[in-house]
């Protein structure tokens, strides 16, 4: 990871330099993004357009006979789960077949397929991961330069359905309401980068100060802890750093982003984990984040649509679709478990309408999702038996032209880090291989690759 | 196996208690670093700045360790997000204490002029709210640092209290406010050169957050100053003043929350239609209600914990009178009540709380019941479940002949690899299935006669009611809340070399009358309570026992706490 390098780079120097015409070594490869966007910049200052990266996860997967399609490349057929997606397909992959190899490892059910998936091996005890997860290895990297490394939330309302961890002693909070979400990019400390006239808060270098005083205590500390507490103080120090960086930038003024306006405050609508809260709470957290993108307020994001065993629910009903995915009998007819099906088809469509929100967005010659990559995954393929075998994958967006769309690509038997190495890559991430023991792979999945 | 085994050891300690044997020597074990939980940050800032100030703020989710979150705290660390929030609380905290509506409340000091610097009145400041907030004197450094940096705040903003809002924020997010760093020093005891004692200072911590949940107040900073508790009689008499203090009920409060997983009522929600009853009103009187009568049980009464499961006492509200059928006169506030007599409720297992946590949103769940009885009342580990059994195999119809959970339940035990786990937690799970989704008495689902009957650990019950009969008279019931009130204690799993103390707790428990005030007040004045072993320097070396084949389905059963990673407690059934 070069991200120690970046932070040393002074990015409105690097940019003018790129507008002079100035030779630029390209040394730091996670920049080849602000050159390569196909003449995507910025009219109002010739500035690249940022990408972003995403995840949105959905849980309990999808029923492999239904969903994967059944022929491959451009125009692959839609299938019976995939129908939802029909009016975004073009501008998104389908990934299918790829698998957390388990490497003689137990299969901890809900858990092992999204954690396997996102920090490329399978982990070997219920509390450990075998790495960060994609989105904060990414964000590593290309996350630095804005006021939030990363922004995570939960449809669920609840602030532990998150898959983003460094480690399982830091996993970042999802954010359980849309207002609190709101209020959090577009509340104090916002910066409108279109404002005619800015001046800097000087709270802000307050704030610093604060800060500072505490950094050296560090030394002192440090000496009285053992390896792993002295880990822990490492990460509570480095979110302090974060905090930091977010208040230097503060101290700038923004450059002006066409694409970005101010939304109105969200209502604050009931959140649990009925579908028809999660819907509409998830509607309204995808406005505001796609706001909070063209805005260059984040560069990374984990949208969470349901959780793990997902706990989603339909009004009146007795079971949850983590429930019914055990205990619903197969209709012996459809040959599928249609109330839990149900559930498959709600999350395409609304992964459909996420991408749809973004989309909505101009940017540049196209739109904001044009300048995102977003992988839509799950923790199984077919819940019922906690399958990881054949797992469901999804893009959206070509992160400025970093990927073809409207392939259907089939990776049976491989194992799922290919994905994860792709997402790296496609983000300009200089990493030529990725994984752990049976998971490590160096080969990215080069038809999706431009 | 477990049971016999305690019952050898269990009579072999007797015979030393016979003999006068006192609390046998062990050594504690790792030093603990835990993050400050929600409600101890609430309160220490209540300690520092009073009743007045509000601490609004969302704090990171706790992480839930070997079923306590308190094993938790020693293993989380701050996230980006997390640390945002703590300084924005710092931010809001520091700014409402210097607000001219509360600031001579507040302050020990006024500064000569508000629009200029004044060291002594600062540094006095940073002193005497540093010394609270950090449970520690401040070093002259850190007060130093902080006058210097609020001093010259103050004169570039003609504003003292700009200055010291600025001091008093660089408090509240310093590493060691937030955290509760542990630190310790050689024993005397030449030839133990790996034995460590806490200072006195991280003793006082370790104590008044085990009892009363909150820092050390100013008579047991004061006496840890002047390094008063490394001697034994001068240590429990401080002991015995905190568990005498109105603060031990906190204590207690906090300890059973953490047990009971309550903090899983944040995100609780039911189907509208299944239960037209259930309101948040509701789910948060009926967190209340078992907050309460335990309290009052064990603290008020100072009654024999074993009567928690058979009590028929329980503090009422009006909005939860309609689920357990009891006309409650108070419009607001709570009343003392008597359980009805017709609805099998006894003890805390017939709980409205209970029920409302351990079921699903639409429906009641045997399973999820049992197996929280027996991880979190009985500290048993439940055997994992298979990951890729086919459960759709298994046809159900709950319109004709599968119309009770029993019936529905019944199908596992057709299956050898599901009979393992499910006859664990279903009879006593289903002893339960009176009471539905939340917690009100039934006698029947679809029409159907429900049958409470079973067996626990070889006592026949025939209702909840004798369940909590058969709960209070087992010693693992108590057994285990030992054992989960010293992991609480310690922030960390036992050691081996501490499972002779647990055993000898057990056994002073018991001869006592199973008064918990006073078992706390035994783990605080034990040597392992107060000594540790040195920290590892190094990376633990990794991990070379495989898991087993698979692991229980514990988002099943722990499904509101999705990253709560539970890996059962170290004890086979």
């Amino acid at each position: 990871m070069k991200n120690s390098k970046s932070g040393g780079i002074n990015r409105r120097g690097f940019l003018r330099g790129t507008l002079g015409g100035a030779a630029v070594s390209v040394g730091l490869p996670f920049l080849d993004i602000f050159l390569n966007t196909n003449g995507n910049a910025m009219a109002a200052t010739g500035a690249p357009l940022p990408q972003r990266f995403g995840t949105w996860f959905f849980g309990c997967g999808m029923n492999p006979a239904r969903w994967n399609p059944s022929t491959e490349g451009i125009d692959w057929e839609l299938s019976p789960e995939l129908l939802p997606i029909a009016p975004m397909r073009h501008r998104m992959n389908i990934l299918s077949g790829y698998s957390v190899l388990l490497d003689g490892e137990a299969n901890q059910v809900h858990r092992t397929g999204v954690f396997g998936a996102l920090c490329g091996g399978a982990p070997k005890t219920a509390d450990t991961v075998t790495g960060p997860t994609l989105d904060v290895l990414i964000s590593d990297a290309i996350g630095t330069r804005t006021r939030f490394r990363s922004l995570e939330m939960a449809a669920t309302g609840n602030p532990r359905h998150s898959n983003s961890l460094r480690d399982v002693s830091s996993v970042n909070p999802a954010e359980p309401s849309a207002l609190g979400f709101y209020t959090r990019i577009f509340g104090p400390g916002f910066s409108d980068p279109n404002a005619k006239d800015f001046s800097p808060d000087p709270s802000v270098l307050l704030r610093k100060s604060a800060l500072s005083i505490v950094t050296e205590d560090r030394k002192r500390l440090e000496r009285q802890l053992g390896y792993s507490d002295r880990a822990r103080l490492d990460q509570y120090f480095t979110a302090l750093r974060q905090l930091e960086q977010q208040l230097e930038l503060q101290l700038l003024q923004p450059p002006p982003l066409q694409a970005c306006s101010t939304p109105q405050a969200p209502v604050d609508l009931p959140h649990d984990t009925e579908i028809d809260n999660v819907m509409a709470n998830h509607g309204l957290m995808a406005q505001t984040l796609a706001l909070a993108l063209a805005c260059d307020q984040t560069r990374v994001f984990n949208m969470q649509f349901s959780d793990r065993a997902s706990s989603l629910r339909m009004p009146g009903s007795t079971d949850t679709h983590h429930t019914l995915t055990h205990e619903e009998p197969r209709d012996t007819v459809l040959g599928y478990q249609p109330n839990a099906t149900a559930f498959v088809l709600k999350s395409m469509e609304a992964w459909t309408q996420f991408c749809q929100t973004l989309d909505a967005v101009p940017e540049g010659e196209g739109t904001l999702l044009d300048n995102c990559l977003v992988m839509a995954h799950s923790e199984t393929s077919e819940a019922n038996t906690h399958s990881i075998v054949g797992m469901p994958f999804m893009t959206a967006g070509t992160a400025g032209g970093r990927l073809r769309t409207g392939l259907h690509v089939s990776g049976v038997g491989e194992s799922a880090s290919r994905v994860g190495l792709t997402m790296q890559q496609a983000m300009g991430l200089n990493v030529g291989q990725w994984g752990a023991d049976q998971n490590q792979t160096d080969r990215p999945i080069s038809d999706i690759l431009v | 196996m477990r049971y016999m085994s305690r019952i050898l050891i269990g009579g072999s300690i007797l015979l030393l208690v016979g003999c006068g044997s006192a609390d046998p020597s062990a050594t504690g074990g790792p030093l603990a670093m835990r993050r400050l939980t929600g409600e101890q940050y609430r309160n220490a800032i209540e300690d520092a700045f009073g009743s007045q100030i509000e601490v609004a703020g969302r704090f990171e989710p706790d992480n839930r360790q070997e079923g306590l979150n308190a094993l938790g705290a020693s293993r989380v660390a701050v996230t980006r997000s997390g640390f945002e929030q703590y300084e924005a609380m710092a931010r809001s905290i520091a700014a409402q204490v210097t607000s001219v509506e509360l600031r001579a409340d507040i302050l020990p000091c006024q500064p000569r002029s508000a629009t200029a610097p004044d060291d002594a009145c600062m540094t006095q400041t940073i002193k005497e709210l540093g010394r609270t907030l950090l449970r520690r004197p401040l070093s002259q450094e850190d007060i130093q640092l902080r006058a210097e940096v609020a001093s010259r705040v103050a004169e570039e903003q003609q504003d003292y209290y700009a200055g010291l809002q600025l001091a008093l924020a660089s408090l509240m997010v310093a590493p060691d406010f937030l955290f509760r760093v542990e630190v310790a020093e050689p024993a005397p005891l030449p030839d133990e050169p790996s034995r460590l004692q806490l200072t006195n200072l991280s003793l006082a911590s370790k104590l008044s957050y085990f009892l009363w949940n909150r820092g050390p107040d100013e008579i047991l900073l004061a006496a840890a100053e002047r390094g008063e508790l490394a001697q034994p009689e001068a240590l429990a008499r401080q002991v015995q003043r905190m568990v005498s203090s109105e603060h031990l009920a906190s204590g207690i409060r906090a300890f059973f929350e953490d047990v009971f997983v309550f903090d899983q009522f944040e995100e609780l929600s039911k189907d509208v239609t299944q239960y037209p009853l259930f309101n948040s009103r509701m789910a948060a009187d009926a967190r209340e209600q078992t907050l309460r009568f335990v309290v009052d049980q064990l603290v008020t009464q100072n009654a024999d914990y074993r009567s928690l499961f058979t009590s028929n006492e329980l503090p009422m509200t009006r909005s939860l009178g309609p689920i357990y059928g009891i006309p409650v006169r108070a419009v607001d506030g709570w009343e003392n009540a008597t359980l009805p007599a017709n609805q099998s409720r006894s003890g805390l297992l017939s709980h409205a709380s209970f029920s409302m946590l351990h079921s699903h949103p639409g429906r009641s769940s045997p399973t999820l019941r049992g197996v929280f009885m027996r991880e979190a009342l009985l500290c048993q580990t439940v055997p994992e479940a298979p990951a890729d059994i086919d459960f759709t195999q298994f046809t159900q119809d709950v319109a004709t002949v599968h119309k009770t959970a029993r019936d529905r339940l019944a199908v596992h035990a057709t299956q050898a690899s599901c009979r393992k786990c499910h006859a664990l937690t279903d009879p006593i799970g289903l002893a339960l299935e009176s009471f539905d989704g939340i917690g009100k008495f039934r006698l029947s689902e679809n029409e159907s006669t429900i049958d409470t009957s079973g067996n626990f650990d070889g006592a026949t019950f025939s209702n909840a009611a004798e369940l909590g009969q058969a709960f209070s008279e087992s010693p693992l019931v108590s057994a285990c809340l030992v054992e989960n009130l010293y992991r609480y204690a310690v922030g960390r799993k036992q050691t081996n070399g501490e499972r002779r103390l647990l055993r000898y707790l057990e056994d002073t428990f018991a001869q006592q009358g199973y008064h918990v005030p006073a078992l706390m007040s035994d783990i605080a004045t034990s040597e392992a309570f107060r000594t540790a072993t040195a920290p590892s320097p190094q990376a633990p070396k990794a991990q070379t026992v495989k898991p087993q084949t698979t692991y229980i389905d514990r988002t099943e059963f722990d499904d509101k706490t999705q990253l709560t990673l539970i890996v059962g407690k170290g004890q086979s059934i």
